[in-house]
């Protein structure tokens, strides 16, 4: 499994890939995390603003720190 | 997309517009791109929200302040709205608001202002809604990263 944090660099974006990282160890899945920082890249995925979550290719969420749960529940279905 | 949309999407205003083959549906478009050029929100692709490219699936579906401008009552935004399973958000139809629909793509001034006024009075309601109803402006603490 193949997630991507979107984001620049700032504390929600920081705090999205923290709880990207707690959910998944306690799914106990094994996932590759990575941060995709550059501006160009992230407009490449369409999204309306940062941070995002993009699963296995799939945008999950948009603008928001996502709630572990729902993070969990992308990583297991 | 650029720096500042980080942490800012949750007050940015998203703007939908049909673009449609007609003078109302190129009215909905120019007022998007003037609107955003103003700086009083930011036009986004409707035509990837139809396409069901999921990044602008879910940015429709995540972003809390939006309004959608249909030309016509076709309602071709909308349909696609409900489709992508999006809120609606603010919702405008430019033949309801006096403005006849034709062919003539000769857009006149005074009705692209009229529709710029329409898209910012269904925004203001935004600022006006009670906290805690629909519409209700997000409670957010400011952001304080460099990029916004």
């Amino acid at each position: 499994m193949e997630i991507k944090v979107l984001g620049p660099g700032c504390p929600k974006c920081q705090q999205t890939e923290k709880v990207v990282k707690e959910a998944i160890a306690e799914a106990g899945v094994s996932a590759d995390i990575e941060k995709v920082t550059d501006t160009m890249k992230i407009a490449g995925y369409g999204v309306f603003g940062t941070p995002a979550v993009v699963v296995d290719g799939e945008v999950k969420s948009v603008g928001k720190i996502p709630k572990k749960e729902d993070v969990k529940s992308w990583i297991s279905s | 997309m650029s720096n500042d949309a980080c942490c800012a999407s949750d007050q940015q205003i998203m703007i939908l517009a049909c673009s449609g083959g007609s003078n109302v549906g190129q009215l909905s478009n120019q007022a998007a791109v003037e609107l955003t050029q103003e700086g009083f929100g930011k036009m986004f692709c409707l035509a990837g929200v139809g396409g069901q490219l999921s990044g602008f699936v879910q940015s429709a579906r995540d972003t809390p302040r939006m309004v959608v401008i249909d030309g016509c009552q076709v309602g071709c935004a909308r349909a696609i709205m409900k489709q992508a399973d999006a809120p609606l958000g603010h919702y405008l139809v430019l033949t309801d608001e006096g403005i006849e629909k034709n062919k003539d793509f000769n857009l006149r001034r005074a009705d692209i202002d009229q529709v710029k006024d329409a898209v910012r009075r269904a925004a203001q309601q935004d600022a006006t809604a009670p906290a805690g109803l629909p519409g209700a402006e997000p409670v957010q603490s400011p952001c304080t990263c460099s990029s916004c």
